[in-house]
């Protein structure tokens, strides 16, 4: 019971997350004429996968105490790329797929490198080096367009079924009702946490990162390897960033080096990692929380598709106020975490 | 080979090691023997911590040879030295706040599963051993470490270091915030380790723990290690006088006769917060030091900081010179109707802006003192500033440096000058002489007694009872968040002070509220 309770405080972040993103997307299918189909779950997963990849890249700096400016840009030079070489023998595909994600880990080990070797900031380095990789975005896509493997597309944003019937397989009987139904992107997000996140969580670097934003003079004198970790974090981060970034080319069929967007990724990133309940101070949180975070605040801007324009509410789905309501509900949803202070009864404890 | 072998566990050869043109270590020959306690002794600054450093391979010496046992190293970094076998538990604690008991103990190599994972269960499995171990069954392993009170973090530390099976086991004042029963349970552990054949290395500003503790002392000043020698071959006087290198006269200053009748400054009725502090009454002379004594973690810091107007939802009544007063803010209990300064017990944290110079620090509770109209009158917080750093011989090279770059006695020094630029009438000090060297205490207890005799009225919470001894007028032993007991004149000595922070009844008068 004690063991609970300890369990429920330590990760009441996570649960306050899940908790908003469960409200608001609630919401958001109860006003939906076709909320809670499978249809509108495909569409919704898709719309939010490339944001909750970018929270997660985002999560893994931030938890060593650091940030990283550059995942939006990361994401996009993984865009940019992925129109020019996902196409072609499914060879050319695979290597294509590969080559995306593995520059934009090599993008992010340059980002840790320069922290650790240079000593510098890290917000001054990704904020360079987010320019730089914006910059070979532009060079490789001067103008929206470019070509993604069609077929790859259509399988990788529908359901689990849709990878079969794409290249003409058969489906298991009890796979088609069932698992099947299950949207690809959603699937391949549980594949990332399974397969990346959660071994390097506890991995013995991964633990570093933790320690690192906890106290990073005790995590030295302990003996811990603080460079690789550090470094591993914005590897990850460049890894995370990079299969946004391709996902975000399936999903459109083609390439954008579209700066704006890759500024609003990354700050909606640090939005969705706060909401997700990681401490931007480091130590505290990790990427289930920012995945939900991502989730809460896509759902907050699907609501504005489905309020009546003629109801009470009406002035609500205005798309000029849209950025107004965004930032007040995020604004709540920030508070909702900071409610506890209430209860501190040394003031001390209020500056952590 | 074995005749061959070198008797020492550690053989520190001709070791220097300078920082610019300061010499912290001057051709050190320092050796120690394997089961044996070895109390390293010296004043802040004689090179201790230097020496502590190059042997746990936090920094690099510029000259000489280190061998542990026969082989010769040279340590990069504190993980070589781990891997060698030398552990250190430093004075400022080395756990991360944010992470679990247990993610803690396990931090540098921690059980794996067959994927080369973290095994959780194992991780608990161990930690609850190692903390058995130590008596600490009562600490949750999965609680965050930053919810444990500061005696039980040290406790965790010694487990932590514990499972790293040192050869070398360093402890850097890793006692200073033990709580008194977990004291002996250290003791008893680490004479276990020296009958394992282990060497420890021991600094403690407590002499009292170590003639308990230590077998072989060596003395260090101004970089230098001048002797070494067993257990008893040198009187305490001796061991004060090498440390310093001049003769002191007396500890403590002598206390004057107290009238029996000083008016009230402060008076305090049935205070209550939360659980921790219940129906606490006292009243404070002018010129009258109270100390708080007992266990530590008994409500004497949560008095404190109630009293200063830091915890919320204090309930009783505060008097000042006879006003009722409520102090909810540090700022209103500095004000001049108040006149209360608190000496914080975390000087890094609560007491210095560290990267700030030494005269900003120094002014800043005092600012509204030289502030005409809406700037600073520079000459005037210069003068003040001089003043106070020259009075209370604070030693920096110019006032425009950071706090960071003083010692530990030196930061403590500013911390009371800053409050005493307020010219505060009650004065709450919060176990003042924590980590301070042995000189920089005499200092300070002579300022806290002309302090008291110039007719400000002070608190002393004190760790070591020695100081409630020799300072202070009345004592009171504090017991599960209530005075237990107060002790005036003759009836403070060792004896009462333990027996009645343990609550085991010796005949005396009894606090009358204390039911």
């Amino acid at each position: 019971m004690s063991n609970l309770r300890l369990w429920i405080n330590q990760n009441m972040g996570v649960l306050l997350s899940v908790c908003i993103f469960a409200l608001v997307y609630g919401l958001y299918s109860f006003l939906h004429p076709s909320g809670g189909t499978g249809k509108i779950f495909i569409q919704n997963s898709n719309e939010t996968f490339v944001l909750i990849m970018v929270a997660m890249a985002q999560t893994v700096p931030v938890l060593t105490g650091g940030l990283d400016l550059s995942v939006g840009a990361v994401m996009t030079m993984s865009n940019a790329l992925a129109s020019v070489v996902v196409n072609g023998s499914p060879a050319e595909i695979f290597f294509g797929m590969f080559l995306c994600v593995a520059v934009s880990a090599f993008a992010g080990f340059m980002n840790g490198c320069i922290i650790v070797y240079g000593r510098l900031q890290p917000i001054i380095v990704t904020l360079a080096t987010g320019a730089v990789y914006i910059g070979i975005a532009l060079f490789l896509r001067p103008t929206p367009g470019g070509k993604v493997d069609g077929d790859l597309s259509f399988a990788a944003t529908f359901d689990l079924n849709e990878i079969f019937l794409t290249y003409g397989w058969d489906i298991p009987k009890w796979f088609e009702g069932s698992i099947g139904l299950i949207p690809t992107p959603m699937a391949i997000l549980v594949l990332i946490v399974v397969v990346i996140w959660i071994p390097f969580r506890s991995s013995v670097t991964g633990r570093g990162c933790y320690a690192i934003g906890s106290a990073e003079g005790a995590a030295y004198m302990s003996g811990l390897n603080v460079g690789r970790s550090r470094i591993a974090a914005y590897t990850l981060a460049g890894l995370f960033a990079g299969i946004g970034g391709l996902y975000l080319a399936l999903q459109t069929g083609s390439g954008n080096a579209d700066v704006p967007q890759a500024g609003a990724y990354t700050l909606n990133s640090i939005a969705a990692v706060v909401i997700g309940g990681s401490s931007l101070y480091g130590g505290a949180g990790g990427v289930i929380g920012s995945i939900f975070g991502a989730m809460a605040l896509r759902s907050i801007s699907f609501n504005f598709r489905v309020f009546d324009a003629d109801g009470p509410f009406g002035f609500i789905s205005d798309p000029l106020l849209q950025p107004l309501f965004e930032g007040t509900i995020l604004l709540i949803a920030v508070s909702v975490g900071a409610a506890r202070v209430f209860q501190v009864k040394n003031r001390l404890k209020l500056f952590g | 080979m074995t005749e061959q072998q070198s008797q020492f566990a550690l053989d520190l050869t001709g070791v220097s090691k300078r920082y610019g043109g300061v010499t912290a270590l001057n051709e050190v020959d320092f050796k120690c023997k394997p089961g044996s306690i070895h109390a390293i002794l010296g004043e802040n600054g004689a090179g201790k911590s230097t020496l502590i450093k190059i042997i746990s391979g936090v920094v690099q010496p510029d000259d000489g040879v280190i061998k542990i046992g026969d082989d010769a190293v040279h340590f990069t970094t504190p993980q070589h030295a781990t891997d060698k076998g030398v552990v250190c538990i430093f004075q400022e604690l080395s756990l991360m706040p944010d992470m679990s008991v247990a993610d803690n103990i396990c931090l540098t190599d921690p059980p794996r599963n067959w994927l080369g994972l973290i095994d959780s269960a194992e991780q608990i499995r161990i930690s609850e051993e190692l903390l058995a171990r130590v008596d600490c069954d009562d600490i949750n392993p999965r609680e965050l470490v930053k919810n444990l009170p500061l005696s039980r973090r040290q406790m965790v530390e010694i487990a932590k270091a514990l499972g790293r099976n040192p050869k070398i086991l360093i402890l850097d004042e890793a006692t200073s915030a033990l709580a008194a029963a977990d004291v002996e349970k250290v003791y008893e552990i680490l004479k276990g380790l020296r009958e394992d054949g282990l060497t420890l290395l021991y600094i403690s500003h407590r002499m009292h723990e170590i003639e308990e503790l230590a077998d072989t002392y060596s003395v260090f000043r101004n970089g230098s290690h001048i002797e070494t020698f067993e257990k008893g071959k040198r009187s305490d006087q001796e061991i004060v006088e090498m440390m310093i290198g001049r003769e002191i006269s007396s500890v403590f200053p002598p206390k004057p006769e107290k009238s029996e009748t000083l008016p009230h400054v402060l008076e305090v009725e049935n205070l209550n917060w939360t659980d921790r502090l219940t129906n606490i009454s006292l009243s404070l002379g002018k010129g009258e030091t109270i100390g708080l004594g007992g266990l530590d973690g008994q409500g004497q810091r949560e008095f404190l900081l109630a009293l200063f107007g830091v915890l919320r939802g204090v309930e009783g009544t505060i008097k000042v010179n006879g006003t009722e007063t409520r102090i909810s803010s540090p700022k209103q209990a500095k004000s001049d109707d108040i006149g209360m300064a608190l000496i914080p017990e975390d000087r890094k944290t609560e007491g210095l802006m560290l990267p700030m110079s030494v005269r900003d620090n120094v002014s800043i509770v005092s600012l509204d003192q030289f502030t005409k109209g809406l700037s600073i009158d520079k000459g005037l917080e210069d003068q003040k500033i001089n003043e106070m750093v020259e009075k209370m011989t604070i030693k920096v090279g110019s006032v425009e440096d950071s706090v960071a770059t003083l010692s530990g006695g030196n930061q403590q020094k500013v911390v009371i000058a800053k409050w005493l630029m307020t010219g505060a009438q009650i004065i709450l000090l919060n176990d003042p002489t924590r980590g301070i060297d042995v000189g920089t205490k005499q200092e300070l207890y002579q300022l806290f007694r002309e302090l008291a005799d110039a007719g400000n009225s002070i608190i002393f919470y004190s760790t070591d009872y020695d100081e409630l001894i020799g300072l202070c007028d009345r004592v009171m032993i504090f017991y599960a968040g209530k005075i237990l007991k107060e002790l005036v004149g003759d009836q403070i000595n060792e004896t009462n002070i333990v027996a009645s922070s343990l609550n085991i009844d010796l005949s005396g008068p009894e606090k009358e509220n204390a039911e």
